[in-house]
């Protein structure tokens, strides 16, 4: 999409509580198809930053490779961003955040550089239960290599050309619920209603925060016959509910009926608020989620909104007992033992 | 041949591995160390638990040689599986022990070899109840035979024990009763103590005893590492397990009782290189061990981290590969892999170490290079040193010491700064300026890619902007070879038109094959290479030799070409001087190759004949 983006900004535009308006936390110019899905998840990414008054440099944006991995570029630019290898963010990201506990870190990756290259490095960086956004744009195909299948494009779909899929698709989110990711939700690049409140609770959220967003390719698979397209996600789409996210200083419930909702405290102290619960949902089941997932996918609907959350979750760090201090902050002082415990060690190998 | 043997003799254990061998044979090589008298163990093992052959080498040599040595003076054999391979390999005149608990097959019984009958079983099954215990004693037992056939002091392997099983006094008590056991059989039955055997001196100094692993990872703890990612392959995963054990002890935070440091085992090569370079990205001081098949795995990686310029530090341990079964056994055979590792135009830096006190150094000083390269510091090391026992000198650090974090932006830096570029060459040495993210709410945050950018890290496609960055890594690289380790020459000036070059675990034999060819009147002037990029001095020596032999343990002469491709030298009087069979190479395998060069030389013009 190229198009020379005024730098004029009304002077009204609202400021969050670091006095940022959303121009801080946008970035270069996206490249990308226009119409493409991405863009405006990456609008929503921004949106959601920008309403939680995060400081962009808190945040790491890190990617794999793909048309969606390059999207970081074009959303938060004060923010250190890390293009890195072709399904290998998960690690990447890992180790940024073993160095340093304290930064927020937004991964985004696409279909291919999960489902397939990145399978591995997906199943185990929820296993491990990194504090983490990840966020796959999954549009069911490759676009940057001109729309082969993607191993989420669903059986039958139809290619742009005509061929169609004979695989059976892999559910993201249903593995990552499986794999027992302590955050799982769905939802669909054209609802920023949901998908703001939904981002800014995986922020928030202490552990591993999964969203898988259709994303429709408006290029390669937005035919009729794919059913990653705008019009079948569209006319195939349920919700599970609306959620908000509260901040921890905002009157809790304040504008909410009660009965009508459910909320659940996360670590940092905020509120998700969720409303309008389809019956009988209960988000704190990994089981029913599984389940409702599954009806869903049966009755050829894609389920959305939050799926799961487990608010005691405890990451990585507190798995692997480290340092409360981010380990890059430690200098000689704290990791070297120095000379006389040297000269001990020696003496026990004589 | 009275005393010609004192100190200067080849034992070799074969056992079968996963019966507590191992711990009873570093018992003897250490009593050997303790008494003064340099020792050199090698652990030959198999790539399996319980029930093959392995064997344990040790080499003690009054002259300091601590490379391997062909041909065993004093056979341990309580292995019969390997027996009939075992018998052969004893030198003649030399000795062989079994378990005579089942009489000797008689196709076993060599005429030039003194055969030592110890009833081994029979002795275990009277003295001890416990299945396990009769196992784990029975090499105890022959320990305390080797003790009075050797003149082990005895108060020496007493101390040890002590050592071993602090506050496990009645262990310390059964073990003593089994080396009582082969002490007192001996004397009963045999003439002793043998033509082969020890002396007490004082050769060792303040020298310890320990594998390069070990060091690699202690090297890491006092380098500052603190993120550790890693995939468990023999013969590298010790290293590791090093860092930790160290870590455990001397990186716990006194006052909350968490870890300075932060290790994952990742899924695979793949994710542990991954999160080496995401945490160095970040900050920290990270780094990953591996061995040649996990190399192979890293390329892609590595070739982001080098053209993103990410500090890196990797050890490869090497091995024979691949698969399984010949990769435990020593090689240095990635060399050529390593420093082209990835695709496009890359070269990477590396170290070679070539003893436990280099595997300390240089893992240590592996994290200051790569901060101040900002890029992959590749450290070759093999299954030989990594894995095997050497005698080395002892570790040092100065307190004084800090952390070269290389060109790193603060806040401050960044706030005077009018515009900040990531790949400027501000300082006209090819090293560009970064930041850590998180470190200014405005300034220094960048984009990290591969090669698509301009010195601003601003994308471009722009083939211009890319050669130009192409150069400047290219000047980097040149900055580099006298930022690494330097080679070590072994003279001042050259005294002769023949070179060796040789490095890592090359080097023990290498130097033993130079003592010995002088003695037999001729001289070679040597270097031993610590790093690549080369630099002039490496140069220098080829150019000032008319042959030049490069020792080293694999099939093609990796060295020699890389050499060759780097300094632009005549293959002709690059002469290579190969061993692969996976055995750390020896003396005579290097004098012998030498020779066969040399001979028609010493044929036509001198009449020097080498031992």
């Amino acid at each position: 999409m190229t198009y020379i983006r005024p730098k004029f900004r009304h002077p009204d535009l609202p400021k969050n509580d670091l006095g940022y308006t959303t121009k801080e936390y946008e970035g270069s110019l996206s490249t990308l198809c226009a119409g493409c899905g991405h863009d405006s998840i990456s609008g929503s990414i921004l949106q959601a930053c920008f309403e939680l008054s995060i400081a962009p440099h808190r945040i790491a944006k890190l990617s794999g490779i793909g048309c969606s991995s390059k999207t970081p570029n074009y959303f938060l630019g004060n923010s250190h961003g890390f293009n890195s290898v072709h399904g290998r963010m998960p690690s990447v990201a890992t180790g940024a955040n073993m160095a340093n506990r304290d930064l927020i870190y937004m991964g985004v990756s696409g279909d291919g550089d999960t489902a397939s290259i990145g399978m591995g490095q997906f199943a185990h960086v929820i296993r491990r239960n990194l504090n983490m956004v990840y966020i796959v744009m999954n549009n069911g195909c490759y676009g940057l290599t001109k729309g082969q299948d993607s191993a989420t494009a669903d059986a039958g779909s139809k290619s742009k050309a005509g061929s169609v899929n004979p695989f059976q698709p892999i559910d993201l989110a249903g593995l990552a619920l499986e794999l027992g990711a302590s955050f799982v939700a769905q939802s669909f690049s054209g609802d920023k209603e949901q998908l703001v409140p939904l981002i800014k609770a995986a922020v928030s959220h202490q552990g591993f925060a999964f969203i898988n967003v259709i994303s429709p390719c408006v290029t390669f698979n937005n035919n009729p016959g794919s059913t990653k397209s705008y019009d079948y996600v569209r006319e195939h789409i349920e919700a599970t509910g609306k959620s908000d996210l509260i901040p921890e200083k905002s009157e809790i419930l304040a504008n909410y009926e009660s009965g009508t909702g459910t909320e659940v405290m996360l670590h940092d102290g905020t509120f998700i608020k969720l409303e309008k619960l389809a019956a009988n949902r209960d988000p704190f089941n990994r089981m029913e989620a599984m389940d409702a997932l599954r009806d869903a996918r049966n009755r050829d609907e894609i389920l959305t909104g939050l799926l799961y959350i487990d608010p005691d979750t405890e990451d990585l760090h507190h798995t692997i007992s480290s340092s409360e201090r981010p380990l890059n902050t430690l200098s000689e002082v704290e990791l070297c033992p120095g000379s006389a415990t040297l000269s001990e060690i020696n003496e026990d190998l004589r | 041949m009275p005393n010609s043997k004192v100190n200067d003799f080849v034992v070799r254990f074969a056992n079968v591995n996963g019966t507590g061998s191992a711990s009873a044979n570093y018992l003897f090589a250490k009593a050997v160390f303790r008494m003064g008298i340099p020792v050199t163990p090698k652990n030959i093992f198999p790539s399996n638990i319980q029930g093959l052959p392995t064997w344990y080498d040790v080499r003690i040599s009054e002259k300091g040689y601590l490379g391997r040595r062909e041909g065993v003076d004093l056979m341990v054999c309580v292995n019969p599986q390997s027996m009939p391979e075992d018998v052969l390999a004893v030198n003649s005149g030399g000795y062989f022990i079994y378990d005579c608990t089942k009489a000797l097959n008689p196709a076993m019984i060599r005429s030039d070899v003194t055969y030592i009958g110890l009833p081994l079983m029979d002795m275990c099954l009277r003295e001890f109840t416990d299945p396990r215990q009769r196992q784990l004693f029975k090499n105890i037992i022959y320990v305390g035979a080797l003790s009075a056939l050797l003149d082990i002091e005895f108060s020496v392997l007493e101390q040890l024990l002590a050592e071993q099983f602090v506050g496990k006094e009645k262990l310390v008590a059964m073990n003593i009763k089994a080396l009582n056991l082969g002490i007192d059989y001996v004397h009963s039955h045999f003439t002793y103590p043998l033509d082969i055997r020890l002396e007490r001196r004082d050769l060792i100094g303040d020298k310890i005893l320990i594998d390069g692993n070990s060091a690699c990872g202690l090297g890491a703890v006092y380098g500052g590492a603190t993120v550790v990612a890693w995939y468990p392959i023999t013969p590298s995963t010790s290293v590791v397990e090093g860092f930790e054990s160290y870590a455990k002890k001397l990186r716990i935070d006194k006052e909350t009782g968490k870890r300075n440091y932060a290790i994952v085992q990742a899924e695979d090569e793949l994710a542990a290189i991954g999160m080496v370079i995401g945490a160095n990205w970040n900050g920290a001081r990270s780094f990953t061990a591996t061995s040649g098949p996990g190399l192979s795995l890293m390329n892609e990686f590595l070739g982001l981290a080098y053209f993103a310029e990410i500090p890196t530090v990797l050890i490869d341990v090497q091995r024979t590969g691949p698969s399984t079964g010949m990769p435990t056994r020593t090689q240095q055979s990635d060399i050529l892999l390593a420093a082209y590792a990835s695709h496009g135009d890359t070269k990477q830096v590396l170290v070679f170490p070539a003893t436990p006190k280099e595997c300390f150094e240089m893992t240590a000083e592996a994290f200051d290079l790569a901060e101040l390269l900002q890029t992959p510091i590749i450290m070759m090391t093999d299954l030989d040193l990594g894995m095997n026992d050497h005698m080395s000198e002892p570790f040092h650090w100065e307190d004084s010491r800090k952390y070269n974090r290389g060109k790193v932006l603060n806040a401050d830096q960044l706030e005077d700064l009018p515009r900040f570029g990531r790949y400027l060459d501000v300082d006209d040495d090819g090293i560009t300026y970064r930041t850590i993210p998180g470190t200014h709410p405005t300034k220094g945050s960048f984009f990290t890619r591969g090669t698509s950018r301009d010195e601003y890290a601003v994308y471009t496609e722009d083939g211009r902007v890319y050669a130009r960055n192409m150069d400047r890594l290219l000047k980097k690289w040149n900055t580099a070879k006298d930022v690494v380790p330097a080679p070590y020459l072994y003279q001042k000036e050259n005294k002769s038109s023949y070179g060796l070059i040789f490095f890592g675990t090359s080097t023990y034999s290498a130097e033993e094959a130079m003592d010995t060819m002088a003695s037999s009147g001729l001289d070679f002037d040597a270097m031993r290479l610590r790093a690549f990029p080369f630099n002039q001095t490496v140069a220098d020596f080829i150019h000032s030799h008319e042959k030049v032999f490069i020792i080293e343990q694999n099939r093609d002469g990796q060295m020699r070409s890389l050499l060759i491709n780097e300094l632009d030298v005549n293959p002709q009087k690059m002469i290579p001087v190969l061993n692969y069979d996976g055995m750390p190479i020896t003396v005579h395998t290097i004098i012998s190759l030498i020779n066969k060069n040399l001979s028609p030389v010493i044929n036509g013009s001198t009449s020097k004949i080498l031992s």
